[in-house]
């Protein structure tokens, strides 16, 4: 039994961990072309800086979600938190870790 | 082109005869023939006063269009990066010049549908300008920061001018303009500098750099007639005023006080200030972090009013009459446009033409204006009179729309 609800919630974590295909189609469109506005279509930096891999390498997932999701005082950068939860951010973080 | 209208008077001419002939089919035919051959030379001829350019930002095209015909003329392909891409024209408006987010410029012939000249100049570039006289071409750079300067015949370098300020540091540089007297005005956005260069002798520019202008200047504009040059601040209340016409007085900070102690709402998008507006008395500009257009004094440089709009401003323009005023949003309010009555500062239109509204373009006098839909892939023309739809076109995630009557115009 024990097992069996550690499986269902693995199973629901990892469910939850992956926008639906229509979200990540949206998801998508808002990274190329909002984030992209600033950080550039190639994500090769803008008035934002660069989000390639190797300029997001040492900063940890925590880090990225959070920005995205609370953005950056001081900075350009605004809170995307009314447009998107936390598990999409996440997906949205390993979308811009893959080269 | 005498030649070709020769043709054409020949054609109508063989046509005239070929109907009077008895021949059932030669009379069916030769006709065609002829229209056909009469469309042919017509096609040679192509004026470029109502041409203009629109880019699809992801694939990186441009597309020429007619703004006469409500047509799509061709499609000029590999541009590279789109993606925050601007277009000034030649004064002779035959050639665009197309600035790319990835250091691109290209040089497209518009009575040829190609490109005639194509460099890689930086590694990231926001905007460029044409010279007073025709001659240089302008490019502002993120990286490298500065701006290269280029003959606007070969596009090959004439001078760089590197936006360096203090310990090797340079900095992102917007708000590039021509100004009258050969001169090019630009702002630093790290550097929170405003820099002039003479270009009067080509080969050595003369620049004088104005410091202490203000927090991250993001974007600017000049005013229609050449006389200021305007920057607005991100990261501190109010804009710069550089008065073109007494530059030793130095940089003045305007409506520092203005949204001081007010709460700032993200901002989605940076507003451009590429035509923003002046009418009459009034110079109309995007807030900062609040839904609103400012009206500001021209004679005082106060602010005169503010009116409450749907979201965050990106584009403030003025009707080129400058009766209305056509704002457009930042994410999540852009599917709306709205319009401002400058005659009483109300609030006149809202018009929700689709998804993604990035640009607007008026017609060289203003009847018509055509708004660029990037999430639904299309262009819409009004007709700014009754605020009616005329047409829509295809383009495919279209963001800047450029009209070649921008030739004649300074800051532009």
């Amino acid at each position: 039994m024990y097992k069996l609800l550690v499986l269902m919630w693995v199973t629901a974590t990892a469910f939850a961990d992956e926008p639906s295909a229509d979200r990540q189609n949206t998801l998508r469109n808002m990274l190329n072309h909002d984030c992209g506005a600033c950080h550039g279509l190639t994500l090769k930096g803008g008035l934002g800086p660069a989000l390639l891999p190797e300029a997001l390498a040492g900063k940890p997932d925590d880090f990225l979600i959070l920005t995205i999701l609370n953005g950056r005082p001081g900075t350009a950068m605004p809170p995307w938190q009314p447009f998107m939860n936390r598990d999409e951010a996440a997906w949205l973080v390993g979308i811009l870790r893959k080269p | 082109m005498k030649n070709t209208t020769k043709d054409t008077k020949q054609n109508i001419a063989l046509c005239v005869f070929a109907t009077n002939t008895k021949l059932p089919t030669m009379t069916k035919l030769l006709p065609l023939l002829a229209l056909l051959f009469s469309f042919n030379a017509i096609a040679d001829l192509r004026a470029t006063g109502d041409l203009g350019i629109v880019i699809e930002r992801e694939d990186g095209n441009a597309l020429i269009i007619n703004t006469t015909e409500h047509k799509r003329l061709a499609k000029i392909e590999k541009l590279g990066d789109l993606s925050h891409a601007s277009v000034v024209f030649s004064r002779d408006q035959r050639y665009a010049y197309v600035f790319g987010r990835d250091g691109g410029l290209t040089k497209i012939d518009m009575l040829k549908d190609a490109i005639d000249k194509r460099i890689i100049q930086a590694g990231n570039s926001i905007g460029g300008a044409i010279s007073q006289d025709g001659k240089l071409i302008a490019v502002s750079n993120y990286t490298p920061g500065g701006v290269k300067v280029f003959s606007s015949d070969t596009l090959e370098l004439v001078a760089d001018i590197p936006s360096d300020y203090g310990e090797g540091l340079r900095s992102k540089v917007v708000g590039l303009v021509d100004a009258p007297g050969q001169r090019f005005v630009f702002s630093l956005f790290d550097a929170g500098e405003i820099w002039m260069a003479d270009f009067k002798n080509p080969k050595a520019p003369v620049i004088k750099k104005f410091p202490n202008i203000g927090k991250q200047p993001y974007d600017a504009l000049m005013s229609p007639d050449g006389h200021y040059y305007i920057a607005g601040l991100f990261g501190e209340p109010g804009l710069a005023l550089l008065d073109l016409w007494n530059p030793d007085a130095g940089v003045k900070h305007i409506l520092s006080n203005y949204g001081k102690d007010d709460e700032k709402l993200p901002v989605y998008k940076m507003p451009h200030l590429e035509g923003w507006a002046v009418a009459g008395d009034y110079v109309f500009a995007p807030a900062i972090g609040q839904h609103k257009v400012l009206v500001i004094d021209k004679n005082t440089w106060e602010l005169h009013d503010t009116i409450a709009v749907a979201g965050q401003p990106v584009f403030v323009m003025a009707r080129p009459d400058a009766r209305h005023v056509w704002v457009n949003f930042a994410f999540p309010d852009n599917n709306q446009v709205q319009i401002i009555d400058v005659k009483d500062l109300s609030l006149h239109k809202t018009l929700s033409p689709g998804k993604g509204v990035l640009h607007m373009e008026f017609t060289p006098r203003g009847e018509q204006v055509w708004v660029a839909l990037r999430d639904d892939n299309q262009l819409v023309v009004y007709d700014t009179g009754t605020l009616q739809e005329i047409t829509r076109l295809p383009a495919n995630k279209p963001n800047g729309i450029f009209f070649s009557s921008r030739a004649h115009k300074i800051g532009l």
